[in-house]
């Protein structure tokens, strides 16, 4: 629970419970985001590239089940290069009429092609674990982006006396620093298509911008409409209060 | 008997309809006419926002149950197709969960209003026992609503409450098994839970009509806690306590939109965005916040029976709680060594909270309980004893002519004086 510490607790509390939580990760830094804030956005060129990495780095292991080609609009893709990212995929079709199961070409309004037929093919795949779904991972983890975002910059060699489990790569944010997943994300791990330059920073700050879009596809939806009905509230508001001061004025 | 009512109502089709069945009149009574001490200060908006709260909360609850689909293989599926295909879905999806913070928000500050201005007391005990059971209500509507979405904090929050049943001698485990539809919480569990989270909405409505009917029987507590003795003691509940209720509603409706639309995941658990895996329990298991300085009570016992009674007990307190307190008045602003006691219980409730959202461990074990002997003792030792120590302050004339205890000698203002009451704005 996010909840504000109240100050003195805090004081009487921080020796012991930072003691017994050494085994914690440390909290991810914060990073600036296009979507943060009441008039947060998603940055298209950005979400755009960071769909390149997912494509291209994430999706070879993780799922993204809940999304649809279609959806893809909401990063700026034009139906058309929709039309052709879907159909770079087959994908189960109608029945046949001899009654077998046939393959045909992946259509906007198809969900994600996932990597494994199922969960435990992609244990299987994956020594053992299994690769989360990312269609709401941001929301599934604490301070999720901030937290992705440092993930993906957190591998390193671990630090004398750490026995790594068999298969297990040491990450300073992961909860227990032993992650599964070796490091996805590398220099020039994927070539931009607009020249930008693919540091890890880089890919995953793109990449964080899609996923965070892929969890709150309404996110640019909410804040507009958000702002408007603040606003409106806070105009009714001091009418209403006006209305009230008349009303009681006789009393008074 | 029979007969038709003499509507007095001008209008000939209202004039034919409130013969027939006097509603108008009832509504004209109850709603505007209705003598209402003049002197409320905005604490008794939260009665009113309350009523506002379960409203946007049955309209988008409706809304939700045509998309939502009780099947452990698709419930998560179905909320996230909610977010994300159906026609401004995610706007009712976080209203609603975020509608339940709010609830509880506002029923919490009622509550507090309750205590402070002794509310409780005679003759309001029955209103007051209602409240509490709406409480129980409540509470039992939004662990079954949390249980839906089917996420891994829905599934093992479940798992847990539940458990808590298997504490009572002998019938426990019947009644879990008979909660659970089966062995371990699991498709059927899902399907009665959704059908209660249905049906407990619609009783909250009719306990609220009862709540309201034992108001208008007693009239209102106000701020002074002094009984209303004369009609220069009212104001019609119409005009000036409908503006001055819209004024909160607004303010409520203002909070309740900058968390939807800027920050509608704040107040839940990130963890409930995985989908329900029985074979994966979470690091840790916590209810949402309104609940937990219940668990903090739950946990800070070391035996689950104990445990549980003493959970259970922080709630049931409150239904004896007009006789625990043995003061014959009703405000403590007229009760000086009531009203610390009773502004330092928030204090120890926020820090149960806080108890609750941390792992029992280290000094949080020892606050949660210190916090929960606290919360006891309030209740069972020190109202007792207070009324009887206390020298409460001279109470005013009446609320219309009120002394201010304050300033002064105690007598009434000398004539003439404007009558101006400090609690109005």
């Amino acid at each position: 629970m996010r909840f504000g510490l109240l100050a003195v607790l805090g004081l009487v509390a921080i020796g012991p419970a930072a003691m017994a939580q050494t085994a914690e990760p440390p909290a991810p830094p914060a990073q600036n985001w296009s979507f943060d804030g009441i008039f947060g956005t998603f940055d298209r060129a950005s979400a755009q590239r960071g769909f390149q990495v997912y494509q291209s780095v994430c999706a070879s292991c993780h799922s993204m089940k809940q999304l649809y080609y279609r959806n893809l609009t909401g990063i700026g893709l034009s139906e058309d290069q929709i039309k052709s990212i879907a159909a770079s995929v087959q994908v189960p079709g109608a029945l046949g009429d001899d009654g077998q199961p046939t393959e045909r070409p992946g259509l906007p309004s198809d969900h994600f092609k996932s990597p494994f037929a199922n969960d435990l093919a992609a244990r299987a795949a994956n020594g053992g674990a299994l690769p989360p779904d990312q269609s709401v991972l941001e929301l599934a983890r604490e301070d999720g982006a901030n937290y992705i975002y440092a993930l993906m910059n957190g591998y390193k060699e671990p630090p004398a006396g750490i026995k790594m489990g068999a298969g297990m790569y040491y990450n300073e944010y992961f909860p227990g620093h032993q992650i599964a997943m070796p490091q996805p994300l590398h220099d020039d791990q994927v070539e931009y298509a607009d020249g930008t330059k693919a540091t890890i920073a880089q890919e995953a700050h793109d990449v964080v911008t899609f996923l965070t879009f892929a969890a709150n596809p309404e996110l640019e939806a909410r804040h507009a409409m958000g702002v408007r009905i603040v606003l409106f509230l806070v105009f009714m508001t001091g009418l209403t209060y006006a209305v009230k001061r008349k009303v009681w004025a006789d009393v008074h | 008997m029979g007969g038709l009512h003499k509507s007095e109502f001008k209008n000939p089709v209202i004039n034919w309809f409130d013969s027939r069945m006097p509603v108008f009149t009832m509504m004209q009574k109850e709603y505007g006419t209705f003598p209402t001490p003049r002197n409320f200060n905005y604490f008794w908006n939260f009665g009113a926002l309350a009523m506002v709260a379960l409203m946007i909360m049955i309209v988008t609850g409706i809304f939700l149950a045509m998309n939502y689909t009780p099947n452990t293989a698709m419930a998560f599926d179905s909320v996230e197709r909610i977010m994300r295909d159906v026609n401004y879905g995610w706007l009712i999806r976080y209203v609603h969960m975020n509608g339940a913070s709010m609830f509880f928000i506002v029923v919490y500050v009622h509550i507090f209003r309750g205590l402070y201005y002794g509310s409780y007391k005679a003759p309001r005990e029955l209103l007051w026992i209602i409240g509490v059971v709406l409480l129980l209500l409540m509470m039992a509507t939004a662990f079954m609503g949390y249980v839906l979405p089917w996420g891994q904090m829905s599934y093992w929050g479940a798992t847990v409450i539940t458990n808590l049943f298997s504490a009572i001698p002998v019938v426990g485990q019947s009644i879990v098994t008979l909660l659970w539809g089966g062995f371990s919480v699991d498709n059927p569990t899902l399907n009665r839970f959704f059908s209660l989270h249905y049906l407990l909405p619609f009783v909250i409505t009719g306990v609220v009509f009862l709540h309201v009917v034992a108001l208008h029987i007693t009239g209102s507590n106000n701020p002074l806690g002094i009984d209303v003795k004369s009609p220069q003691d009212t104001l019609p509940f119409h005009p000036y306590y409908t503006i001055k209720d819209s004024v909160g509603v607004c303010v409520f409706l203002l909070v309740f939109a900058i968390l939807v639309f800027f920050a509608p995941n704040l107040l839940g658990h990130p963890d409930n965005y995985i989908p329900a895996n029985p074979l994966s329990t979470p690091a840790e298991i916590v209810p949402e916040w309104y609940f937990l300085p219940f668990y903090a009570i739950l946990r800070s016992v070391p035996n689950k029976l104990g445990g549980v009674s003493l959970m259970f007990g922080a709630i049931l307190v409150l239904f004896v709680l007009p006789w625990l307190d043995t003061s014959p008045v009703r405000s403590a602003r007229f009760r000086p060594y009531y009203r610390p006691f009773v502004l330092v219980l928030p204090v120890v409730v926020w820090v149960l909270g806080e108890v609750g959202a941390h792992r029992p461990e280290g000094i949080w074990v020892v606050l949660g309980r210190v916090a929960t002997a606290w919360y006891f003792l309030h209740f069972l030792v020190i109202l007792p004893f207070l009324g009887k120590l206390e020298r409460p302050l001279p109470l005013p004339e009446s609320i219309s002519r009120p002394v201010l205890p304050r300033q002064g000698g105690g007598g009434p203002l000398p004539g003439g004086a404007p009558a101006k009451p400090m609690e109005k704005v």
